[in-house]
């Protein structure tokens, strides 16, 4: 009976208690830079783009909701096509983990209502941005030991220039 | 005052001959208070709207609807209504039928309710019945609550019975 | 009959149902205020026209009745749980000369009456939805109204003993110089627990019981049917505030302002409370509810009845 009235009373006082909620249109919430939002694909600082088409984001993507096709100019890998289903991503940030170029990247955006469901399928023109994301001096060619046109084996950082096996004489 | 007592009250008759011919019992007991309905309309316009009151509160408000409940907990279905469609050949209601005219035209006929004004009648207030109860039926009313506490130490017995054999 | 007497019929129950509807706006933004959020705010002032928004939504959503319902009964059940709600309203006197049906000499006895009638609304709406979740809401409400409706009457029994009659505006005219909530505090406690559980209210619903029977008696029922009972069960709130108001707070009494808006002032305290009540107790378990009405509610009205009936007996004698 007594608790009965106390719980009235403390819920009537909660009258003059500071709102919990976030008026959200007008009133931006704040989201952190590692927040897991919309997925976009960066570029390297060269302006290349990062993705080698390596299928490692696909792979561990538990809802298997990406899908690229891997080609080639230059030597360098590319995607031909890189889609992304939103309507099944469940933003766990697996892709940007598994990702060894940190081409694939979540920002801080979740909002992407859509009317109509195939709107959700974000093809790689709408995933690309122009800038390099979370990492900007990262560039996967400078520090792998590929050779791409404009950089020769051996060239990367930290790499030695390849040894002549001829000159190699006892 | 007369066209609407004899609507009231051909609303009750009606409303008990449909609480016979129902073959689903939640139907008939439906009727049953729309029957009591009109019957308090009746007595309101008798000028006892306190037995009114009363007669919806107790009879149309708790004991129909424990008919309704313990309808509900029977779960009737469709072979009892088939069930209550055979027990509704003329065979079986003419005979009684025929008996229950003649004595309700009997009665129409001596009451004949349509000749000669409305007497002007008195409202029966609370305080009118309940001198009544507590005077001149007052040894009624003590038989009646013995009545009801026998029943209500046998329903309690019973129930009790019922926990401990669980 | 009046030209001004038929526009009261016909205005009140529009009225009361704008009012009821208005009440679902008003209910949620005070349960938002009382849980530190904001509530509907987005459609007209304050959220003002959500109710209405609502009501256009529900109006145009598919009136399904289930092929395995008992049709008739079906359609009859949410008529009658509004009928009777508005009945009532029927002898509820604002002020000294309104009031619908004027000063019934039965008035209480009526509401009871009508009251008693609302059961049914429940009742078959549970037996005629014909799914199981329906009955168990439908016999919960059965026995948890019949119970509640006793007690309900018992206390008011108090208050009809000592204004010496059933016509509310003679017990609004008795508590000129005391108010019954003070004489009668026993049974007002009784007749505000009872007029939760008769309006099937939380903390008292079970007869809905969301987490338990889905959402009970209107389980199957969909579209403005639907509708029907939730405006319903706002009347309800609104009659049952009322009702206290006039019983127990002195109804339109109160110094300086007009009486009318004592009344309104009243019966909206005690509509608040009643959202109060929801924003802050939980549901009892349905044995728990019922022991507390056979086991405290009955014996404190009738040891109301007792004390009341022996001091106004001494009163008298002396
Ligand atoms: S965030 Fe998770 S679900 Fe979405 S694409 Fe990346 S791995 Fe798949
Ligand atoms: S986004 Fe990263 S993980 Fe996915 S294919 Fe491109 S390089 Fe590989």
């Amino acid at each position: 009976m007594f608790n009965t009235l106390r719980t009235l009373l403390l819920t009537a006082l909660h009258a003059f208690h500071r709102r919990a909620t976030v008026q959200y249109p007008e009133q931006q919430p704040y989201l952190p830079p590692r927040y897991r939002g919309r997925i976009v694909l960066s570029r390297d600082p060269d302006g290349e783009e990062r993705c080698v088409a390596c299928n490692l984001c696909a792979v561990a993507c538990p809802v298997d909701c990406i899908s690229l096709q891997k080609t080639e100019t230059d030597g360098r890998w590319r995607p031909e096509y890189f889609r992304i289903n939103f309507s099944r991503c469940i933003f766990c940030g697996f892709c940007e983990e598994a990702c060894p170029t940190y081409a694939i990247q979540l920002t801080p955006d979740f909002e992407m209502g859509e009317y109509a469901r195939p709107n959700l399928v974000y093809e790689k023109e709408d995933l690309l941005i122009s800038g390099t994301g979370k990492y900007p001096d990262y560039s996967f060619y400078n520090v792998a030991g590929i050779p791409i046109p404009g950089k020769e084996r051996g060239a990367s950082e930290r790499e030695r220039p390849p040894i002549d096996l001829h000159s190699l004489l006892p | 005052m007369h066209a609407l007592a004899l609507l009231a009250a051909s609303v009750t008759v009606i409303g008990a001959i449909m609480v016979i011919t129902r073959k689903v019992a939640v139907h008939a007991v439906l009727y049953l208070v729309v029957t009591l309905l009109a019957l308090a309309a009746l007595l309101v316009m008798l000028g006892a709207s306190f037995a009114a009151m009363l007669e919806i509160i107790i009879y149309a408000g708790a004991i129909m609807v424990l008919f309704v409940f313990v309808i509900m907990m029977l779960n009737l279905g469709q072979p009892d209504s088939a069930r209550e469609k055979e027990w509704l050949r003329p065979r079986a209601w003419l005979g009684p039928g025929i008996l229950a005219a003649i004595v309700c035209a009997e009665l129409l006929y001596c009451i004949s309710p349509l000749s000669g004004s409305m007497p002007s009648l008195a409202s029966i207030t609370a305080h009118d019945v309940g001198l009544s109860l507590f005077g001149r039926y007052v040894l009624m009313v003590e038989l009646a609550s013995f009545l009801l506490l026998a029943g209500l130490v046998s329903a309690f017995h019973i129930g009790r019975n019922r926990m401990e054999n669980r | 009959m009046t030209s001004s007497a038929l526009l009261t019929i016909i205005l009140t129950p529009l009225l009361l149902l704008a009012l009821a509807t208005l009440l679902t706006w008003v209910e949620r933004r005070l349960l938002g205020l009382w849980q530190d959020r904001h509530g509907p705010n987005r459609v007209g002032p304050g959220g003002m026209f959500q109710a209405v928004a609502d009501g256009i939504k529900i109006l145009f959503k598919q009136d399904w009745i289930p092929p395995f319902a008992d049709r008739d009964v079906f359609i009859l059940a949410p008529a009658i749980g509004m009928m009777t709600a508005l009945l009532s309203f029927a002898v509820i006197p604002i002020t000294m000369g309104t009031g619908i049906a004027g000063d019934l000499n039965v008035g209480l006895l009526f509401i009871l009456a009508m009251m008693g009638l609302g059961v049914y609304a429940v009742v078959l709406a549970g037996w005629s939805s014909n799914s199981k979740f329906a009955l168990l809401g439908g016999m919960r409400a059965a026995a948890q109204m019949i119970s509640y409706e006793v007690f309900m009457g018992l206390a008011l029994l108090g208050v009809v003993m000592m204004a010496g009659s059933f016509s509310l505006h003679d017990i609004v005219t008795a508590q000129a110089g005391l108010w019954f909530i003070i004489p009668q505090c026993l049974g007002f406690g009784v007749f505000l627990l009872a007029g939760i559980a008769e309006t099937h209210r939380l903390p008292f619903d079970l007869p809905e019981g969301e987490n338990e029977l889905g959402a009970g008696f209107h389980t199957e029922y969909s579209g403005m049917k639907f509708g029907m009972f939730f405006i319903a069960e706002y009347a309800g709130i609104v009659l049952v505030s009322s009702l206290v108001t006039t019983l127990y707070l002195g109804g339109w009494r109160g110094p300086l302002l007009p009486p009318a808006v004592w009344f309104l002032l009243k019966t909206g305290g005690m509509v608040a409370f009643f959202i109060l009540l929801r924003a802050s107790l939980p549901r009892p378990r349905y044995d728990q509810l019922m022991a507390l009405g056979w086991k405290v509610l009955l014996p404190l009205s009738l040891l109301n009845v007792m004390a009341t009936g022996t001091i106004l007996m001494l009163r008298a004698s002396l």
